[in-house]
């Protein structure tokens, strides 16, 4: 991960944003600047916490699964700041076109992120309550660790989508998502096998289906969030559409 | 933060009609701040009372104290050339000098003194800079100020201004008789200029008060109904007056 700055590299960079600050850097550029570094920043923090429960998962680390639990707070935190800064730029700035799409964007990409803050928590509390090492046979025939790969991968680059404002990039997600929902879906007849040949591990069975489906969640946020990255940027308005329409 | 403009229990009369009613308000250097309202609410005659505008208006009496940087400036003995030097005006319609643009800047700087031209070359060219002028004009500054557009002319009254180091701007409506780019520039300066100078704008528009200034005053019927934080008087004002005028039901 790089800089969290934007503001200078922004210039550079072929978006719609960036052509605007070619013309003319107002006080409102400087606003909507700041409120991207915001929503970067916490994007990252999210980032973050959803890659400790997939190690704190391999590795069986409850610390860092508490550590995952601690940090909740602070993305908490930042979706209230991010929140309380759109409110001022829709209320003294009176945003249009694609500034006001921006400011949009950002509110909606703030839930989003805070509700996969959530499922990392979720997921770390679901560490916190097994008392054994995850059975890396069962871990193995779910898939849950290369679901897990991919939901943070997906995490990465829909933000790398919105920082360098590339709808191509935001369009990926959306076939990126069926991945990750073609795993959960086919996982109950793998734990059903599974918990078959295991009846002892019925509970780390349960744990790690409960897992899945929130991993599945990230990829539905995810899906939201690149969704709202193309109406920002191409005013395209794509919800409740399938994917091939998109 | 010490205010650098103090006002307490201060009432303006114009004959009977009591325009201002115990208005107490302190304002912070280096601060933007924008004085709401509908008209006749009495937001100018408060804004002209820091640079005693309002003495040349026949039949004022005013009561209260009023301290900028420091001073009382309604008492006797005040120099008022000098309380006008620190406390600059712009007005709603750009008014140069039917001079050359350099002139209009040089003439606030020979009428306080300034003979040294290199100087006051140098003191025309940081003004303009300062206004964000200087790009546009620096060919043409022997050319007279009225070939320059009514931004232009606007950006250039706010050099004619800076040029004499005001601490304090006074701006009535500054923008109102401007187009949207020439008033978006302004809004620019504005935001710009508040680093070196303090800055109290009358407006009414509201946007202009949400864009500009860190303060807002809402002024109604004479009094002072709500001072604080723009972005608390636009996302959350505390009196119902206020809410109404901002989100313009106001009856």
């Amino acid at each position: 991960m790089g800089d969290l700055k934007v503001s200078i590299k922004d210039e550079s960079t072929t978006g719609l944003l960036s052509d605007h600050i070619n013309l003319i850097m107002t006080h409102l550029d400087t606003e909507l600047f700041q409120l991207k570094n915001e929503i970067i920043e916490m994007w990252k923090l999210v980032g973050l916490q959803l890659k400790k429960t997939h190690n704190a998962l391999i590795t069986f680390d409850k610390d860092l699964a508490r550590e995952v639990m601690a940090t909740e707070k602070r993305v908490n935190a930042m979706e209230l700041k991010v929140d309380r800064d759109c409110e001022n730029i829709f209320a003294l700035f009176n945003p249009v076109a694609v500034d006001l799409r921006f400011v949009l964007a950002v509110l909606k990409i703030n839930s989003n992120l805070e509700r996969i803050g959530d499922i990392a928590e979720g997921l770390a509390r679901l560490i916190l309550i097994v008392e054994n090492r995850f059975d890396a046979k069962l871990l193995e025939a779910t898939r849950i660790l290369i679901m897990y790969e991919e939901a943070n991968k997906i995490v990465e680059d829909v933000l790398q989508a919105f920082e360098n404002e590339e709808t191509k990039i935001a369009r990926g997600i959306f076939m990126r998502d069926e991945f990750l929902d073609e795993i959960n879906s086919n996982c109950h007849v793998v734990l059903i096998d599974y918990i078959t040949l295991n009846p002892d591990k019925i509970e780390q069975g349960l744990y790690i289906l409960s897992a899945i489906r929130k991993l599945e969640r990230v990829g539905d946020q995810c899906k939201n969030i690149a969704e709202e990255i193309i109406f920002y940027l191409e005013a395209k308005v794509l919800k409740h559409k399938g994917n091939t329409a998109k | 933060m010490t205010p650098i403009i103090t006002t307490r229990f201060v009432n303006l009369f114009y004959n009977e009609f009591q325009a201002l009613k115990n208005i107490n308000m302190a304002i912070l250097p280096h601060t933007v701040t924008a004085l709401i309202g509908p008209s006749g609410c009495g937001k100018s005659s408060y804004l002209r009372l820091f640079n005693r505008m309002n003495d040349l208006i026949d039949g004022v009496s005013i009561t209260g104290d009023i301290m900028v940087d420091g001073e009382m400036i309604y008492n006797k003995g005040i120099d008022i050339v000098e309380l006008r030097r620190k406390v600059g005006m712009v007005f709603q319609k750009p008014n140069p000098f039917p001079k050359t643009i350099f002139e209009n800047i040089a003439y606030g700087l020979r009428v306080n003194g300034v003979t040294d031209a290199k100087f006051i070359s140098e003191k025309v060219e940081f003004s303009l800079h300062q206004a964000a002028l200087w790009d546009e004009v620096k060919d043409k500054l022997k050319k007279s100020a009225f070939e320059l557009s009514g931004g232009q002319q606007q950006r250039l009254c706010i050099a004619r201004a800076l040029a004499i180091e005001p601490s304090i701007i006074l701006m009535d409506e500054p923008a109102s008789a401007l187009d949207p780019i020439s008033t978006a520039k302004i809004e620019e300066l504005i935001y710009e200029l508040k680093r070196n100078y303090t800055i109290v704008i009358v407006t009414h528009n509201m946007q202009q008060a949400g864009r500009v200034s860190d303060h807002t005053a809402f002024f109604y019927l004479g009094e002072l109904i709500e001072f604080g934080d723009t972005k608390e008087i636009f996302t959350n004002p505390k009196d119902k007056k206020t809410q109404n005028y901002i989100t313009g039901r106001f009856g």
